[in-house]
């Protein structure tokens, strides 16, 4: 069996087991892991993006929040028919909750479609608008559509989101984004950032590759947006704002564009950052920000970006050669 | 029709508090080519400065008016130049993307350092200037609106003269065109640089002046919405042309306040977005921008 499948495997298989033990977990502590996998999800399938294409996108909490009313509205309106008065068992409800994920996702990959073909054809600071202007729209729509709220936002959405769903899904969003772009086929997203103009003299086809970079880390953000908002229990549009966006890119920049395990650590460390800092409540996002424009000042290709193949074999070696 | 031309005189004084913040942003992107996220910010700055300058002095007169402006504009040139100095310029060819990453981040710093000096909640802002209004058929036009027109368009031809007939003028748009060649013929580019922004973040105090009067309640967080429609605006004109920013700013407030009036109100943020993403697949240059071919 490949390695990134076993590595998939035993992801889940953790997450099961840590799932299993939730009950003894200190439940603010259970908020900020499920957090961290959330984050890790939107972190991890935007840096397919930004990172791996090299496509500067700021609407990404656009394509979360199309996720999370989806996913919501599955639950919420088509939940109780299928599950009955009962509630129905705890295997129907996470069928009905992994459904309600997919649709979102889906829905979320086809506005990424919608969004994609139109706006790629443009570059660097206009792309980057493009999509924040998209995001601003989408968030503006769900703010006048009654039926889900409008600006109040969503309510009583069902507590579905475990620390099983979400690092389920965080395995599976760093493994597809993994063999996406360790893959033959994946190598030209790696080309289209690295020079269009000589990707497309070869012949690829470097719009498709943006687009196919654009819906893939857009399915995965609107399946974060589902387990956000069955986490949250309530989500309203603001909470999906250019803001939104900006962490999420903060995350992939401070790990490193394009080195997974990096911009993993960044969104470990900027979800429990602002939570070590409550203690100083006051100057927390003024620590925060000041941090960001240090860390871009002393190390601006990133915190977390390290060649960790090179540090992993190091080790295996060192290892290896302690044992005899 | 009169409520036609109220809507018009509306979005002309909306459009030329866009404008002043555009230029800021079009003005630094051509000499640097970034978005400096954090002039919003210093919109922001500006306003509170006139806030705290503004409830000193006796209200109500043009003199008192002129000083509050003129203070709020002195300051943020200060703040912009430090800005530029401390946290730009050491990140000065680098990656963009980082570039753009510290400009958000001095953004956020600007608005949390905002909260805690300032405090979070809305204030109301002094009025500085007398508050007069004048009907006539119908049309009712407000002092405040009739000064921020007069004032933006004041600055604005300062701006033109500035930058085409001056010295530095003509060094900021060689920069612009060319920085390693402005720097073969002698141009001082640091000075240049810091001569940008100090004059961007003054227009931006300007702005941040003439939105506190017609919008008169203040909080940190208020240069977000306006800085980004202003962007917008600078986006539509052409980013780097200052003709195309104000252009596109007075485009912007007019079709704001022409859909704010309508029964699509509720629309009216998502409407200004829309328009630009129109701009920019059918034109990306913007209205007034020529396109550049990208060459290998």
């Amino acid at each position: 069996m490949p390695k990134p499948l076993i590595a998939l495997i035993a992801a889940v298989l953790l997450a099961i087991g840590v799932s299993h033990f939730s009950d003894h977990i200190d439940p603010y502590y259970l908020d900020v892991i499920t957090g961290v996998g959330i984050n890790v999800i939107l972190a991890v399938s935007l840096n397919l993006v930004n990172g791996y294409t090299g496509q500067f996108s700021l609407g990404h909490a656009g394509f979360m929040s199309v996720g999370a009313y989806l996913s919501a509205a599955v639950t919420l309106l088509l939940g109780p028919k299928l599950l009955g008065d009962s509630g129905g068992s705890d295997l129907a409800q996470g069928l009905v909750f992994l459904g309600a994920l997919i649709a979102g996702g889906l829905g979320a990959a086809l506005a990424g479609l919608a969004v994609g073909i139109p706006s790629l054809r443009l570059k660097g600071d206009y792309l980057a608008l493009v999509t924040l202007g998209f995001g601003e729209i989408i968030r503006v729509v769900f703010q006048n559509v009654e039926s889900l709220g409008g600006a109040l936002g969503l309510n009583g959405i069902p507590n579905y989101t475990t620390v099983f769903w979400v690092y389920s899904f965080a395995a599976l969003t760093v493994f597809t984004v993994v063999c996406l772009v360790r893959s033959t086929y994946g190598r030209g997203f790696l080309a289209t950032r690295d020079d269009e103009i000589a990707s497309e003299s070869v012949g690829l086809n470097t719009t498709r590759y943006k687009i196919v970079a654009f819906v893939v880390g857009a399915f995965f953000a609107g399946v974060a947006g589902g387990l956000y908002g069955h986490f949250k229990l309530t989500i309203t549009p603001t909470g999906f704002d250019f803001t939104k966006s900006i962490e999420i890119v903060v995350m992939v920049i401070l790990g490193g564009m394009g080195n997974t395990p990096g911009v993993i650590l960044a969104a470990i460390l900027l979800t429990v950052l602002p939570e070590v800092l409550r203690a100083v409540d006051q100057y927390r996002m003024v620590l925060y920000s000041l941090l960001l424009i240090v860390l871009m000042l002393v190390r601006p290709k990133g915190l977390f970006n390290f060649d960790y193949a090179a540090i992993a074999s190091r080790l295996v070696r060192r290892l290896r050669r302690a044992r005899g | 029709m009169t409520e036609f031309l109220q809507q018009l005189l509306n979005g002309l004084s909306l459009g030329a508090i866009y404008a002043l913040i555009a230029l800021g942003y079009t003005m630094v992107y051509g000499v640097l080519r970034f978005i400096n996220f954090a002039h919003s910010d210093v919109f922001m700055v500006g306003a509170f400065i006139g806030f705290y300058v503004g409830e000193r002095l006796p209200s109500g007169t043009i003199t008192g008016g002129l000083v509050v402006l003129a203070a709020a504009m002195a300051g943020c040139a200060v703040l912009g130049i430090l800005i530029e100095r401390i946290v730009y310029r050491p990140l000065r060819g680098g990656p963009t993307l980082n570039v753009l990453i510290t400009a958000i981040g001095m953004s956020l710093f600007l608005e949390y350092t905002g909260q805690l000096v300032f405090g979070a909640t809305p204030r109301a802002f002094p009025s500085i200037f007398p508050a007069k209004v004048v009907e006539v058929h119908g049309l009712i036009i407000s002092m405040n609106q009739v000064i921020v027109i007069l004032v933006a368009a004041v600055l604005m031809v300062a701006l033109e003269f500035t930058v085409y007939r001056t010295k530095i003028g003509t060094a900021m748009r060689a920069v612009a065109l060319n920085p390693k060649a402005a720097q073969l013929v002698g141009i001082n580019v640091d000075v240049v640089i810091s001569f940008t922004f100090g004059l961007g973040s003054m227009l931006a105090a300007a702005g941040g002046v003439l939105y506190a009067l017609n919008y008169p309640s203040i909080d940190p967080l208020m240069g977000v919405v306006p800085g980004l429609k202003a962007f917008v605006a600078a986006v539509l004109g052409g980013i780097g042309n200052i003709p195309g920013a104000a252009l596109g700013a007075l485009i912007l407030g007019m079709v704001e306040t022409f859909v704010d009036g309508s029964r699509w109100s509720t629309y009216k943020d998502a409407i200004a977005f829309a328009i630009l993403i129109g701009i920019l697949l059918f034109r990306p240059a913007g209205l007034l921008g020529r396109f550049a071919a990208e060459k290998v």
